[in-house]
């Protein structure tokens, strides 16, 4: 699959975010955040506050799937599926 | 500690009036419990939903203590600081109906000694919350040297409805809990001001060799440094015994204004949003 530009400009930021958090150098984008341990369940409520935040997107009810922030590359995914319909 | 427990009771379909004398205050709290409560279902698949509108609602924030007379059960989460909670606990016991009772959420205050201030102290049990409240399915309880059976049956109807349990211990500052955690915590401080390990050593050896989720460093910075200094004052205060005596390295952080995570440091750096 190709990564655009923008896909690049929302990962980035998401694993800043996250980097920032957790005291590591360095994350790989499918890795697990929570299983993994890389930060507790309660660090999800600060992740998607952070999303609307900085991407100007309303995370719905539906959307409050923990599969939906499990990772860096689930982050994107799920960006760039609400910033399509907007 | 009151906008967490605001959480809780608004997840559990209850009505709140949430008091603190600062406006700033007041609002983040505000803020905290809208997030916190659209984004519970999140990590609580029980958890309702619920519209801003029905937060606001159902809450009232208010900078008057006398707000708090027609409800059922009153909880003081006031600082660790003797004088507010004494100043608290006197306008309480003039405003609070005869069959209201209160709840102490307290890190290490003597209950028997915040009962000295009311003229009915079987009225008053301790309770301690941990964060995140609405997360946290048990709380320790604590019987006052003159707390009634029937004050821990009203606690335990509210914690009922808020799908908690409860250990009941005897009333001596810090409880359990603290008493033993404030040790770890100042004691890792120590290890950290002598040069024996770095913060992030020290939480892992609690965490990958004794299997805690947080370590004492991690912890501390959750609760807020001026917090733990604050509990520590009043264990060391409470049993004159040189092993509460506060790590000077935690005074120091402290008067930097280097109070954990919300100020954006302590042991460790964080990104506030």
């Amino acid at each position: 699959m190709e990564t655009s530009v923008k896909d690049l400009t929302i990962a980035e930021s998401v694993k800043e975010f996250i980097l920032k958090n957790v005291r590591l150098s360095d994350i790989a984008e499918d890795e697990d955040l929570f299983d993994k341990g890389i930060v507790n369940s309660l660090f999800s409520i600060q992740l998607v506050t952070f999303i609307e935040k900085k991407f100007n997107i309303v995370v719905g009810i539906e959307d409050l799937d923990i599969g939906n922030f499990k990772s860096i590359n689930a982050v994107n995914n799920f960006v760039q599926s609400k910033l399509a319909t907007v | 500690m009151g906008a967490g427990m605001t959480t809780d009771l608004l997840l559990h379909g209850l009505d709140v009036v949430l008091v603190d004398l600062s406006a700033g205050k007041l609002d983040s709290a505000r803020k905290e419990i809208i997030r916190s409560v659209r984004f519970a279902p999140l990590l609580l698949k029980t958890a309702p939903v619920m519209s801003e509108d029905e937060i606001v609602q159902k809450t009232l924030f208010t900078a008057s203590l006398h707000d708090v007379h027609d409800c059922d059960f009153i909880v003081e989460n006031v600082t660790e600081e003797w004088k507010a909670k004494e100043r608290v606990y006197k306008v309480l016991d003039t405003i609070a109906s005869p069959e209201v009772c209160f709840g102490m959420n307290t890190s290490c205050t003597s209950i028997t000694m915040a009962g000295s201030l009311l003229s009915d102290p079987s009225r008053l049990v301790g309770v301690h919350f941990m964060n995140p409240v609405f997360l946290k399915p048990t709380v320790e309880v604590i019987r006052g040297y003159h707390t009634s059976v029937e004050t821990i049956a009203q606690l335990d109807i509210l914690l009922r409805q808020l799908g908690k349990g409860s250990i009941i211990v005897n009333d001596y500052p810090g409880f359990v809990s603290n008493r033993i955690s404030h040790l770890f915590m100042n004691e890792a401080m120590y290890v950290v001001q002598d040069q024996v390990a770095e913060p992030e050593q020290v939480d892992a050896i609690f965490k990958k060799c004794f299997g805690h989720t947080l370590g004492p460093l991690e912890t501390a910075d959750l609760i807020g440094l001026d917090t733990v200094m604050h509990s520590l004052e009043v264990l060391f205060e409470s049993y004159q015994d040189p092993k509460f005596r506060c790590c000077p390295l935690l005074r120091k952080m402290v008067y930097a204004g280097n109070l954990g995570r919300k100020s954006g440091k302590g042991f460790y750096e964080y990104v506030n949003d």
